[in-house]
């Protein structure tokens, strides 16, 4: 990444305006013109520096509203088929490998689960439970949204 | 909170601003053509769900790995009902917490933490220990091993 890309990317870190050519206003204020400012974009997400580029919303507002922390005991030689097989699904939107605590937390496959309602988000785990084959697990749904910020972020 | 009602256009546009996005010069248009509806009409659909809240934001989304922002962790804590607002409080101070969680657990408190450093994941952890009080027991810090997935995107149905 260099200067004009972040540049790029900080003046559309709050998102591009609904103008009718959204990109004219990036291309100008970065001093490029559009059909850079689009080539750059493209080969950003081809570097994964950008997973992609598009809308986000607010899936509360839609009726989305049962978000479960789903925890899984995998045996450590399942670790990387079952990952896969969950990262595999739609509804899951993050699916980590965390390091257990010997005598306090055994869990170390994290899932979380988006749907409409709470008894979807169980019915869910459940589908996913006999999937993979693994019994042991916790349905961890958010009664509170406390913070929800993006990680990554561009200082100007 | 009611739930927004989408008609299917705005379903389809959704989908499309979400999964599809078209990097061109004028990317409402290339959309009202798949729809078949006017730039116009995306345009004003558009602004009417970010009025409601529903979209945040059309833009980039990046990799906070790719950004140097390699070293993450999850907290798990258990807060006493009396100290929480308290506690939360002290905790979303923090530019790194980009999540935090009340979730139906023993360990009611979850919360993500993003840094460019170990050193500095450590000292963060430590200080909202000390911040909060809250005892090296009811403390659990999970600090990832392997990301298999990250992709926040819904279905508009």
């Amino acid at each position: 990444m260099d200067k004009i890309d972040k540049a790029i990317l900080h003046a559309m870190q709050d998102g591009i305006l609904m103008l009718k050519e959204p990109f004219a206003e990036v291309a100008k204020k970065t001093g490029i013109s559009q059909d850079e400012v689009i080539d750059r974009l493209k080969r950003l997400i081809s570097e994964g520096v950008m997973r992609r580029f598009g809308v986000s919303v607010n899936q509360r507002k839609i009726g989305i509203t049962a978000n479960a922390l789903v925890v899984w005991k995998v045996p450590q030689n399942r670790v990387e088929e079952v990952g896969k097989t969950m990262s595999s699904y739609r509804e899951i939107t993050h699916c980590y490998e965390r390091q257990t605590i010997p005598g306090k937390w055994k869990y170390n496959l994290f899932t979380v689960i988006h749907e409409y309602d709470h008894e979807s988000g169980k019915q869910f785990a459940k589908k996913l439970s006999k999937a993979v084959g693994l019994k042991e697990y916790m349905v961890l749904f958010s009664v509170k949204q406390l913070k929800r910020t993006s990680v990554a972020t561009l200082k100007p | 909170m009611t739930a927004s009602k989408l008609d299917e256009i705005d379903k389809k546009l959704l989908q499309l601003t979400q999964d599809e996005f078209p990097l061109t010069k004028r990317p409402w248009a290339t959309l009202g053509d798949k729809l078949e509806i006017t730039e116009e009409e995306v345009i004003l659909r558009l602004k009417k769900l970010h009025r409601k809240g529903i979209i945040r934001k059309i833009g980039p989304i990046l990799d906070a790995r790719k950004l140097d922002l390699s070293t993450s962790t999850l907290i798990a804590m258990k807060v006493p009902e009396e100290k929480m607002e308290h506690v939360v409080d002290i905790i979303n101070e923090y530019k790194s917490v980009s999540h935090n969680y009340l979730r139906e657990h023993a360990y009611n408190l979850w919360f993500t933490i993003t840094t460019s450093s170990k050193e500095e994941l450590r000292r963060t952890i430590e200080e909202i220990k000390r911040r909060t009080r809250i005892p090296e027991n009811d403390v659990l810090d999970l600090p990832t091993s392997r990301r298999f997935k990250i992709n926040v995107r819904f279905q508009f149905k």
